[in-house]
């Protein structure tokens, strides 16, 4: 359904509760014959709001959503496989998989055991809050503990569009340059964590420094930890796992937070 | 290329607020886009032409108001214009900033072609 979903022009099918339109149109007579409405309305704010909705949905069920962005082959979904090998026993976990092509992906995490909805998006460069609303509504959220929303592999596109996620995560593998967040500033500045994948191979990638890497994310007056981590090698990846940890914590205190206000 | 995604939000948007003033005719859209929005002026012109057809803006011009990266530092408090790509503080070259301007993603205005416009009161 989601390669009919289209982008933008379908706001209105959904019931949101998170705020109303609240356009306030400014008229201004013109010296032609025209009349100047002054709007002030973010170009975005459809997805804004469908993601507030999802935001909500993931709040009530407790679920921590996870978008991971990234070039197209940086490891996204080695690296979910990876964490799914470590963390699955003890936490729920499951995947939406976004991509211009094929159930590929999804497969891969199905073969884990692990609930994946694969999301085609044909034309489109990026998931969108409309495509993961009806991803969400193809899991049953009440069985999950984190939810690892795999954006479409572009270091543009995915940036702008806001899905209800608790946290952005980004990928930059060593196999491409340390400067990238330099070079893709939108990305990386939205990014509240950095993750070099493909860190094992970094001793023969001697034009990789990590420390550039990091000095460039700094640039975009992002406090964002940026960690090397490898699907390959578990023991590398203890930082991610804490990085899971403690947003899983704060994403309780946030949920218990949210019913004493509203038992109150 | 989201563009043409963000153009046809943007459309909706411009479709709601012409049919909300009784217009049927937009003869011109402004919209504010940061350099650090993640949209390409020139793209959006482009999906701006093609996503236009048939709508009530189909014979609207695109006004682009482009907005360069200015940051305020936290450390020494100076205000600059910065690039997209390094935002540390022009003066002291502190990374930790604070944007002012250069996110912005607005549609500011429209004009409506009153010749067209069948008379309507605000809606709320």
């Amino acid at each position: 359904m989601c390669k009919d979903c289209g982008c933008g022009d379908h706001a209105g099918d959904f019931r949101i509760h998170a705020g109303g339109h609240g356009h306030h149109h400014h008229r201004h007579e013109n010296d032609q014959h025209g009349r100047t409405v002054e709007i002030m309305n973010g170009l975005l704010d459809d997805n804004d709001r469908q993601a507030a909705h999802n935001r909500a949905h993931f709040l009530e069920a407790g679920v921590l959503a996870i978008n991971l962005m990234s070039s197209p082959g940086s490891g996204k979904t080695a690296l979910i496989e990876a964490t799914i090998d470590a963390l699955g026993h003890r936490c729920r976990i499951a995947v939406i998989e976004g991509d211009l092509e094929t159930e590929n992906d999804a497969e891969r995490i199905r073969a884990k055991g692990v609930p994946a909805v694969q999301i085609t998006t044909g034309q489109t460069c990026h998931l969108d809050a409309e495509m993961v609303h009806a991803g969400l509504h193809a899991l049953d959220l009440s069985d999950i503990d984190i939810l690892f929303i795999e954006n479409v592999g572009n270091l543009v596109c995915p940036a702008d569009f806001d899905l209800g996620q608790a946290a952005n995560v980004v990928l930059l593998s060593a196999t491409e340059g340390d400067d990238k967040p330099a070079k893709y500033p939108v990305m990386f500045r939205i990014a509240d964590l950095v993750l070099i994948s493909k860190a094992d191979l970094l001793p023969v990638l001697d034009d990789f420094d990590p420390a550039r890497a990091k000095a460039c994310v700094r640039a975009l007056a992002n406090p964002a930890e940026v960690f090397e981590v490898s699907a390959r090698r578990p023991d590398t990846l203890a930082p991610w796992f804490a990085f899971i940890e403690n947003r899983l914590g704060a994403h309780a205190g946030i949920r218990r937070q949210a019913h004493e206000t509203a038992a109150e | 290329m989201h563009e043409l995604s963000i153009c046809r939000g943007l459309l909706a948007q411009v479709e709601r607020a012409a049919e909300a003033n009784g217009a049927h005719h937009v003869s011109r859209v402004t919209v504010r886009i940061g350099a650090l929005s993640g949209v390409e002026p020139e793209l959006l012109r482009r999906a701006f032409e093609v996503a236009r057809q048939g709508g009530h803006a189909r014979a609207a011009v695109l006004d682009i108001i482009e907005v360069p990266v200015s940051v305020r530092c936290e450390a020494c408090g100076a205000m600059g214009v910065v690039t997209s790509g390094n935002l540390a503080c022009p003066d002291c070259g502190n990374w930790r900033v604070e944007l002012v301007a250069g996110d912005e993603l607005l549609l500011e205005s429209i004009e409506l072609d009153e010749q067209d416009t069948v008379d309507a009161e605000e809606v709320a």
